[in-house]
């Protein structure tokens, strides 16, 4: 089973590389584009008999290891 | 003089461990021993210093894999038992990571990586680390960081003040705090805090860095001799 699992910052966390990337956009002409986050994006092979059952292990190693829980939150695709 | 003994934890990737070895051994004259990361004992150490560096290359995030190295089994019970723990720089990131401190380092608030010689005050002094520092006291010291934007949420940030917990603070020449002072954006301009049983510290400072005059600063040693003070106090003192 594939795991995807994407790694953001809080939305209490500053994100200055975020804040960055979105003033070169607008110097490049995207004014309409705005609140750019940046994060981090995994993906898992995992062997599991199930869906459930990857996304409870990928749930696991995102907890422990893929995120940190004091400045990040996470989202798991599993397919 | 009383003989302490040191401990320098070794990560692959860490930098500024001989800084604090040199410091340990040859600026303070006491028995020092570096610790590679897979031992799983410290030796006999008195006091445990997770130096500064890049562990892991800052794979993942800065000093999250650290935490995972067979050494912090043992930092950890040493910690839990009133050791006293100094992590400095990505030391004290890996604390903070291995939830041995609250919080975390994240970018710095200007994306740069900043080393310069800062103003740090001594907000606390009843830690092992800071005990023979006078309180409001202004230090001179290097920081060399890209991570060191100390954030935590309202509730931690709340409990580390009431519980005084913030152990340094960014300041300006005159000991003042303010936004002009702070090199990197950290909340309450934190530059270091201590455990609730105020035996573990972290700092983004180097006072390692500080500790001889040909340095350019030696305010870096009143980290060293505090510690040493407190455990010559409490007798701990390796046999």
């Amino acid at each position: 089973m594939k795991a995807r699992v994407f790694v953001t910052l809080k939305p209490s966390v500053f994100d200055p590389q975020g804040r960055t990337i979105e003033e070169a956009l607008h110097s490049l002409g995207y004014a309409g584009v705005g609140d750019v986050r940046q994060g981090k994006y995994f993906e898992l092979e995992i062997d599991a008999a199930t869906a459930d059952k990857a996304r409870e292990i990928a749930s696991s190693v995102a907890d422990k290891v893929l995120a940190n829980p004091v400045i990040e939150s996470y989202r798991i695709e599993v397919e | 003089m009383p003989k302490i003994k040191f401990a320098v934890i070794v990560f692959p990737g860490s930098n500024c461990d001989h800084d604090a070895y040199h410091t340990a051994k040859h600026v303070l004259g006491h028995d020092t021993e570096f610790v590679w990361h897979k031992e799983s004992s410290l030796k006999g150490a008195d006091v445990v210093i997770l130096p500064g560096g890049f562990s892991y290359g800052d794979y993942l995030r800065t000093g999250a894999i650290a935490q995972f190295s067979p050494v912090m089994k043992a930092v950890s019970a040493f910690a839990a038992s009133g050791g006293p723990v100094l992590g400095i720089c990505n030391g004290f990131q890996v604390l903070c990571e291995a939830r041995l401190l609250p919080g975390a380092l994240i970018r710095n608030k200007d994306l740069k990586f900043h080393c310069e010689h800062v103003r740090v005050r001594v907000e606390q002094t009843d830690t092992p680390f800071t005990l023979r520092a006078a309180k409001g006291q202004v230090l001179r010291i290097p920081i060399a960081h890209g991570e060191g934007n100390y954030f935590a949420d309202p509730q931690t940030l709340e409990e580390l003040e009431a519980s005084r917990r913030v152990v340094l603070r960014y300041c300006d020449n005159d000991g003042q705090v303010t936004d002009r002072s702070n090199p990197n954006g950290s909340i309450n301009g934190i530059a270091g805090i201590c455990n609730e049983e105020r035996n573990i510290v972290g700092l983004m400072p180097h006072p390692e860095r500080a500790c001889e005059a040909t340095l350019g600063s030696e305010d870096g040693l009143v980290f060293f001799a505090s510690v040493v003070a407190c455990l010559a106090s409490h007798g701990a003192l390796t046999a």
